[in-house]
């Protein structure tokens, strides 16, 4: 065994070759674990913008707010991420007119892949509260608008939190097809110490799929618990 | 595009997802009742395999799992199975026309790279089929079991006529949405040189410089599928969904 390889290079995995100093975002060439979580970070934040936006706009009754966003996220679902990234890598010089670093291309990618799948946990959540809560909240004066923003999205969103947390993991996980296109992120620094060293693959996959694995347990144990804990508070029919 | 060669290469793309997908679901499928079952079983030492196994590979990408297997495999398979993995082994139905074009065969092609990726693809499938199937048999409410067990029918025939066949109506559609998942999986096999869809259209891209043609062409040959699927599935809940009873 050369459990060595992997802690001489641990590191590595952890960070890439990050440096500090007093230049602007202070901390150059992140890669590793830490761009992964980077990139899954922005990746859920932007997403849920979207997933809102496309979750609402889908449970619309105008037909040309609603199509655009079933169009989007049947299409999104439909397809791997891969595809998407691949996607977005070569067509944006075209149409932009310049390169994107890979590293934005993929952060762009994520948003919108999982900007899909969060729009169907926010129409799914919305959808689940009981109708009388709607009902209600027309019925005592308020418009469409209002009972959607002050009755039914703050307790909608907070019965959709674990299923966010799910999503933010597998999008965690997604975050290894961006060392596809290049960017230096947990798996990709797992691919160039495993062909540099060339004896360890197997010490050092299986401290990738760890480090992995401990992230997304984590969160998905968190998951799990909150769920359990919110389902007693949750609206009911009965 | 639509003619020529790189139409051949898509289409043997084609051909090659889903000949991975359909081994890897029917492998996934046995492998994933198996590990449910064991979760199932009274041996505590069966459960705690059971759990860990659902429990890792749900929890680790499948890129790595799938250099895991590809580039590490031979500490954890046995030497027969890497030496027989290691041999090409061709199924050859000969050159055939099609739409007027000619198919130069290479249907199967079981070289080490396909058999990789389909045991990363069953192992990583298995693990959540093993979920949805304990979900599904764990949404039966208990008292259908003491019930059927009160009127006289033994264990067995307790599941095999009230439990499972509740249990796989609820499990069914999850199960179909996990045969899509898995197709779209099967994409990240091209990292490590499977010839499927994704890689004949990278093959494309770079051979013929049409980066946008090519993966349209992917992106809609895996949203007819998709939609398929998704079809198949609607029209399941359809016909076959039934309420539980509490």
């Amino acid at each position: 065994m050369h459990w060595n390889v992997v802690i001489d290079n641990f590191d590595y995995f952890l960070w890439g070759r990050a440096s500090v100093d007093w230049v602007f975002p202070f901390v150059h060439d992140v890669g590793g674990m830490a761009s992964g979580i980077i990139l899954a970070f922005f990746g859920i934040i932007g997403a849920f913008w979207i997933g809102l936006a496309a979750g609402l706009m889908r449970l619309s009754r105008r037909w040309w707010i609603k199509y655009p966003a079933v169009i989007y996220i049947e299409i999104i679902r439909g397809i791997p991420l891969l595809l998407l990234i691949f996607w977005f890598f070569f067509l944006a010089p075209v149409l932009l007119g310049r390169s994107l670093p890979a590293f934005s291309t993929t952060l762009a990618c994520f948003i919108i892949f999982t900007g899909a799948y969060i729009g169907e946990i926010v129409r799914a959540g919305v959808l689940a509260l009981p109708n009388g809560q709607m009902e209600a909240a027309r019925g005592s004066g308020l418009s469409r608008y209002q009972a959607m923003r002050y009755v039914i999205l703050p307790q909608a969103l907070r019965n959709m939190i674990p299923s966010f947390v799910n999503q933010f993991v597998s999008l965690t996980k997604d975050t290894s097809l961006a060392s596809v296109i290049g960017v230096n992120e947990l798996t990709r620094t797992g691919v160039q110490v495993d062909n540099r060293e060339m004896i360890a693959s197997f010490e050092i996959w299986i401290t990738i799929a760890a480090l992995y694995f401990c992230i997304c347990y984590v969160l998905t144990s968190i998951s799990h618990r909150m769920e359990a804990h919110l389902s007693r508070y949750q609206a009911r029919d009965r | 595009m639509l003619s020529g060669e790189p139409a051949q290469w898509m289409w043997e793309g084609l051909v090659t997802t889903m000949q991975i997908a359909t081994i890897s679901l029917l492998c996934a499928m046995l492998l994933g009742i198996v590990i449910c079952v064991f979760r199932m079983t009274p041996f505590k030492l069966l459960q705690w395999f059971s759990l860990a196994y659902t429990e890792f590979f749900r929890n680790t990408p499948l890129l790595v799992q799938i250099f895991f297997w590809y580039n590490a495999s031979h500490f954890v398979l046995p030497e027969a199975l890497n030496k027989w993995m290691n041999v090409l082994y061709y199924w050859f139905p000969g050159p055939f026309t099609l739409f007027g074009h000619e198919y130069a065969g290479q249907w199967m092609l079981f070289n080490v790279e396909f058999m990789t990726g389909v045991i990363a693809l069953t192992v990583y499938t298995s693990a959540f089929i093993a979920e949805e199937i304990r979900a599904g048999i764990f949404s039966i409410p208990k008292t259908q079991i003491e019930a059927s067990r009160a009127v006289g029918l033994s264990f067995t025939q307790a599941y095999r006529y009230v439990i499972l066949p509740q249990a796989l109506r609820i499990v069914i559609p999850p199960l179909i949405s996990q045969s899509l998942n898995l197709i779209k999986n099967s994409s990240l096999c091209m990292v490590i040189g499977v010839t499927e869809l994704m890689f004949m259209a990278r093959q494309v891209e770079s051979y013929h410089g049409a980066p946008f043609e090519a993966f349209s062409a992917a992106l809609l040959i895996y949203l007819v599928i998709s939609l398929f699927v998704s079809f198949g599935i609607t029209m399941y809940n359809k016909h076959f969904l039934i309420q539980v009873r509490y």
